[in-house]
C-alpha cells in the first residue's frame, strides 16, 4: 500500500515534534506581569497533558485489535487502563504531590530515606520504561510498514530518532501545553474517522459483525488450555494497579502546584481517558464488519488502519487514513518523549553523571551525560522491539504494566498507608515482585510451548505476583521493626495533612 | 527476522558469556588480594572500620551516634565491651555484660577531673557473674575544646598495657572526629547567622527609599500609597519570618514582586522588568530569600547607577529534574574578580546577598549547584542557579 497523504500527515507530526523539542522555553510567556507569570498549571491542562502522555500505542491501535480478534472480554483493558488512575486518585494522588518527590525513585527516598532502594527503584524505572518503550516501537513499524511499505524496521527507527534527538534537546518534555494538545489532537484523530465510519455503517443498514460463536460471549475459553476468568481477572489488577508505578505518568503530578490540584487533576484525567476510550471499541467491532477474516501474515492492530480504505475508499478515505496515521505517530511520540525523558533522567543522574564525574575529573559538560543517556534511553528499547517476538502492542504493554504493579505499588501503597513498613521490607517487596514478573515475562517471551496453566500463570503474573509482593513486604517489615525509618511518622503526617491546614493562615491578603 | 533467532542457542551464549566475566572478574580480585602482605591487610581493615565509625560520629556526642560508632570502635579495640559516656549519663554501651552499665559513670569521673586514661582493677568491677568476661576496665578521656567533655571505657578480661594506649589513641581518635562535627556545626550557625543578617540588612537602605517614595504619593495619590504600603507590610513580613528554611519558588516570585513594586515605585519609568518563566516549576521548592537577593543585587548594582531605562529579566527553566532560574540585568556590570572575592567570602563587602544565597545552595543541595555569575564592566550581569525538583528533607513551608 502506498498512501502519500498519510506519509505526509507522519512527516508533519515528527517534524512538529522536533519543531518543538527545538524551540523549548521559547513557548513559554515573557511577560512584565507577576500574576501572569506566577499561574500555575491549572489541574485541568495538567489533566490533557497526561491523557495527551498516557495514551500510547496501545491505546490508539492495541485496543482495538484486540477487541477485533478476542472480543468482549478485551472490553475490559480500556476499563482498566481508565480504573488505574481511580486507584491513583482514591489512594496516592495527594500525598505523593505532598511527599514533594519528582520522581518514583525520590519517593522512595523521602519515604524510607534508603540510598539502597532508591537504586533498585531506579533499575525497575528503567525496566518498565524500556518495556513500555518496546510497543510504541512496535507500533510504529506496523504504521509505516502499512502506510508506506516500507521495510519494518523503519518506522521504529524514525521515532526512535526523533525522540533522541527532542529528548537530547531537552525542550519537548517540559511543556504541559504541548503534551495537551497532543491529547485533543489523538482524540479527534481517532474521533472523526469514528464517526464517518459509523455513518456509513449505519447507512449501509448497519449490518451486524461477522463473528466467531465466543467473540461475544463474555469468558468463553478458545481453547482446552485458556483460561478466560483468570487471565481478565489478572489483567486488569496489572492495569488497576500499575498505572501507579508508570515513570512518565508521575512526573506530571510535580507540576500541580498541591494536593488538592492533584486529585483534580486525576478526576478530570478520568473523564478525558473514558472519552478516548470509547472510540477503539467501535474499530475493533466495525473491523469485524469490514473483515470477517484478515488476510495471512496481517496483524490484527492494523485494523483501525485498515479501516477507512476499505469502507470509504477514495480521496476520503486516504483522509481519514492520514488522520488515523498522524494521530497514531502522535501517540507513539508523545508517550516514547515521556517515556525516554524519565528512563533518561534516571541513566543520568543515577548511572552516567557519577561515573563521567569520576573519569574526567569533573570536567564532562552535564549535558554531555544527558545526550549519552537520552541515546541509551531509546536504542536499547528500539533493539528488543526487533528481537522480541511481536506479541502484540497491548500485551507488551500489559507486560509492563504487571511489572509496575508487582513493585511499585506495594512500595507506594504500603509507603502512603502503612507506617511499619520498614527499609528491609520494602527492598523485599520491590525484588519479589520485580523477579518474579520480569521472570515470568521472560519464560513467556522466550517459550511459546507452555500452554494450559503455566502458561495463563506466567503470561499473565499480576493476579499473583502482586499479592506476593505485597506479603513479602508486610510479612519481612512485620519481622524487622528496627529498620522502621526513624522519620516515618513526620514523613506520613507530611504526606496526609491537606494544605489547606496551611493556606488558611498565610491567606489573609487574597 | 526474528524467527531466524534460536532462542536456546542464544539464552545459552549470553548465560555463558556472563559466567566468563563473572570468573574473569573474581580472578582479577583474587589477584590484586595477592599483592597486600598481612600486615597491610590488617591496617587497611582498621583504617576502614574508622572510616566506618567517623561517618557516625559526624552528627555530634549524641547516644545514637554514639550507639552506631561504638560497634566499630569495639572492633577496633578487640575489647569485650566499649561505653561511651558523658557527666552524669551513659550513651551507650557496645558488646557482653551491660548490667556494668552503671558503672561507666563513676568510672569516668577520675578522668573527667584529670583528663588522664585510668585502668580500674578488679575489686572495682565486682561481678557475681562467673560467665561475665568483664573482670576491668580502661577509661580515656574524649576532649574537645580543652575541655574533657565525655569518656571511652574499654571493658575487657585481663589488663594489658596494649589495651591502654590502644583505648588512649582511640579516645583521641574520637576526640578529633568530634572537633570535626563542631566545626561542620559551627558552619551552619555561621550561615544561619548570616541568614538572619541578610532579613535585618535588608531593611537601611530599602526601608528608607521606600517609605520616601510612599511618602511622595500619600498627598498626590493617596490609593496609590496604601496599596505601596500593604507591599511593604507584606514584604517585611515575609523577609522577617521565623521558622521554615524553604519555600516554593510561586511565593518567592510573589516577594520578588512586592519588592519590584516598591522599588518602581522609586525608579519609576526608569526600571522595567519582564519575567519568563516555566509553569512546571513554580512549585519547586528552594531556600527562601534565595530569588529576592538577586533581584535586589541586579537593581542597586546593575541599574542604580545607570543612565536611562535598566531592564531586569527573571527566568525560570524547566531542565527535567531540576530547575533553573535566573537573574539578567544591562547595567553597568562588574569586574569577574570582584565577584570572585564576595562568592569566596574572603572580603567584607555590602554585596552580602549574594555569598549568602551561594553558601546556603551549596550547603543545601551540595557543590554543583551554587550560583553561577557572567559579568564584565559594561556588558551587565547574569546570575544564575539550579535546584534541583526534589532533594531529600527540603521542604517548602509556609
Amino acid at each position: 500500500m502506498n498512501h502519500p497523504l498519510s506519509l505526509a500527515a507522519v512527516v508533519l507530526v515528527c517534524l512538529t515534534t522536533l519543531a518543538v523539542g527545538g524551540l523549548g522555553l521559547r513557548l513559554s510567556r515573557r511577560t512584565s506581569d507577576f500574576y501572569v507569570a506566577g499561574r500555575t498549571v491549572s489541574p485541568r491542562l495538567n489533566a490533557s497533558a497526561i491523557g495527551g502522555e498516557y495514551l500510547s500505542a496501545a491505546s490508539f491501535l492495541g485496543v482495538a485489535g484486540l477487541v477485533y480478534g478476542a472480543g468482549v472480554d478485551m472490553l475490559w483493558l480500556p476499563v482498566g487502563y481508565t480504573l488505574g488512575y481511580l486507584v491513583l486518585l482514591v489512594m496516592v494522588a495527594a500525598p505523593m504531590r505532598r511527599s514533594g518527590a519528582y520522581t518514583l525513585p525520590d519517593f522512595a527516598e523521602a519515604r524510607l530515606g534508603s540510598r539502597a532502594i532508591r537504586l533498585v527503584s531506579s533499575v525497575l524505572v528503567v525496566a518498565i520504561g524500556w518495556l513500555y518503550l518496546v510497543p510504541q516501537f512496535q507500533g510504529a513499524s506496523l504504521t509505516l510498514t502499512l502506510v508506506t511499505g516500507a521495510p519494518s524496521w523503519v518506522g521504529g527507527f524514525v521515532v526512535m530518532v526523533v525522540i533522541a534527538a527532542a529528548v537530547g534537546a531537552g525542550g519537548m518534555r517540559s511543556i504541559t501545553f504541548v503534551q495537551a494538545v497532543q491529547y485533543w489532537v489523538k482524540l479527534t484523530a481517532l474521533a472523526v474517522p469514528a464517526f464517518v465510519l459509523l455513518l456509513l455503517w449505519f447507512r449501509d443498514g448497519h449490518p451486524a459483525p461477522v463473528v466467531p460463536p465466543d467473540w461475544n460471549v463474555p469468558l468463553t475459553p478458545t481453547g482446552p488450555g485458556d483460561h478466560p476468568t483468570y487471565r481478565t481477572a489478572s489483567t486488569v489488577l496489572a492495569l488497576c494497579l500499575g498505572t501507579m508505578g508508570l515513570p512518565h505518568v508521575l512526573v506530571r503530578y510535580y507540576t500541580n502546584p498541591d494536593g488538592v490540584g492533584a486529585r483534580r487533576t486525576t478526576v478530570t484525567v478520568i473523564a478525558l481517558l473514558g472519552t478516548f476510550y470509547l472510540l477503539p471499541p467501535v474499530y475493533g467491532m466495525l473491523g469485524r464488519v469490514a473483515f470477517p477474516v484478515l488476510p495471512e501474515g496481517v496483524r490484527s492492530d492494523s485494523v483501525v488502519l485498515r479501516l477507512p480504505g476499505d469502507l470509504v475508499g477514495g480521496l476520503g478515505g486516504d483522509l481519514l487514513t492520514a488522520m488515523l496515521a498522524g494521530g497514531a505517530f502522535a501517540a507513539f511520540l508523545s508517550t516514547a518523549s515521556g517515556l525516554a525523558m524519565s528512563v533518561t533522567g534516571v541513566l543520568d543522574q543515577e548511572v552516567l553523571r557519577p561515573r563521567l564525574a569520576r573519569f574526567t575529573g569533573g570536567d564532562a559538560p552535564g549535558v554531555r551525560g544527558f545526550r549519552y543517556a537520552a541515546v541509551a534511553a531509546v536504542v536499547i528499547p528500539y533493539v528488543l522491539s526487533r528481537v522480541t517476538e511481536p506479541l502484540g502492542v497491548a500485551t507488551t504493554v500489559g507486560l509492563a504494566f504487571a511489572v509496575a504493579a508487582a513493585t511499585f505499588a506495594p512500595l507506594i501503597i504500603l509507603g502512603v498507608w502503612w507506617r511499619r513498613l520498614s527499609t528491609t521490607g520494602a527492598m523485599a517487596g520491590l525484588l519479589v515482585g520485580g523477579v518474579a514478573t520480569t521472570a515470568s515475562l521472560g519464560t513467556t517471551m522466550a517459550r511459546d510451548d507452555l500452554g494450559g496453566w503455566p502458561a495463563a500463570l506466567l503470561a499473565n503474573p499480576a493476579l499473583w505476583a502482586v499479592p506476593l509482593a505485597f506479603a513479602v513486604a508486610v510479612v519481612v517489615s512485620l519481622a524487622t521493626p528496627g529498620r522502621i525509618p526513624a522519620s516515618t511518622t513526620r514523613t506520613l503526617v507530611r504526606l496526609h495533612t491537606p494544605e489547606r491546614v496551611r493556606l488558611a493562615r498565610s491567606r489573609i491578603r487574597d | 527476522m526474528t524467527g531466524s533467532i534460536h532462542w536456546p542457542t542464544a539464552v545459552l551464549v549470553a548465560v555463558t558469556m556472563l559466567l566468563l566475566w563473572l570468573a574473569v572478574w573474581l580472578l582479577r580480585r583474587s589477584r590484586r588480594r595477592g599483592f597486600i602482605s598481612e600486615t597491610d591487610r590488617a591496617t587497611y581493615a582498621t583504617l576502614h572500620t574508622a572510616s566506618l565509625a567517623s561517618r557516625h560520629l559526624g552528627e555530634g556526642l549524641t547516644p545514637e551516634a554514639a550507639e552506631r560508632a561504638g560497634r566499630h570502635l569495639l572492633a577496633i579495640l578487640g575489647a569485650h565491651a566499649v561505653s561511651i559516656a558523658t557527666p552524669g549519663s551513659v550513651l551507650s554501651w557496645t558488646g557482653t555484660g551491660e548490667h556494668h552499665r552503671s558503672l561507666a559513670v563513676p568510672f569516668g569521673e577520675r578522668t573527667l577531673e584529670t583528663g588522664r586514661t585510668v585502668a580500674h582493677g578488679g575489686e572495682d568491677v565486682a561481678c557475681s557473674d562467673p560467665d561475665c568476661p568483664v573482670r576491668m576496665a580502661v577509661t580515656a578521656p574524649l576532649v574537645s575544646d580543652d575541655l574533657v567533655i565525655g569518656t571511652l571505657t574499654a571493658w575487657t578480661e585481663h589488663s594489658s598495657p596494649g589495651l591502654t594506649r590502644a583505648t588512649e589513641e582511640v579516645a583521641a581518635w574520637v576526640s578529633s572526629q568530634l572537633a570535626l562535627a563542631e566545626l561542620a556545626r559551627t558552619r551552619n550557625q555561621v550561615v544561619e547567622a548570616e541568614l538572619r543578617a541578610l532579613r535585618a540588612q535588608i531593611s537601611p537602605h530599602f526601608i528608607y527609599n521606600s517609605l520616601a517614595a510612599i511618602a511622595s504619593f500619600v498627598r498626590t495619590d493617596p490609593d496609590r500609597a496604601r496599596e505601596l504600603l500593604l507591599d511593604f507590610a507584606d514584604f517585611t513580613r515575609y523577609a522577617l519570618r521565623t521558622g521554615g528554611t524553604f519555600t516554593t519558588l510561586a511565593e518567592e516570585l510573589r516577594n520578588v514582586e512586592r519588592y519590584l513594586v516598591l522599588e518602581q515605585a522609586r525608579f519609576g519609568d526608569r526600571l522595567s522588568v519582564s519575567l519568563l518563566v516555566a509553569p512546571e516549576v513554580l512549585p519547586v521548592s528552594l531556600p527562601y530569600l534565595a530569588v529576592q537577593p538577586l533581584v535586589e543585587n541586579a537593581v542597586r548594582h546593575g541599574l542604580a547607577t545607570k543612565e536611562g531605562t535598566g531592564h531586569v529579566t527573571i527566568t525560570a527553566t524547566d531542565l527535567g529534574a531540576e530547575a533553573e532560574i535566573a537573574v539578567e540585568d544591562d547595567g553597568v556590570g562588574t569586574d569577574p574578580e570582584r565577584v570572585r572575592t564576595i562568592l569566596d567570602g574572603a572580603r567584607a563587602t555590602d554585596s552580602v546577598g549574594l555569598g549568602n544565597v551561594d553558601a546556603r545552595l551549596r550547603q543545601v543541595y551540595g557543590d554543583e549547584f551554587g550560583l553561577v555569575v557572567e559579568t564584565a564592566p559594561g556588558a551587565g550581569t547574569k546570575v544564575s542557579f539550579r535546584v534541583p525538583k526534589f532533594a531529600p528533607g527540603v521542604h517548602a513551608q509556609a
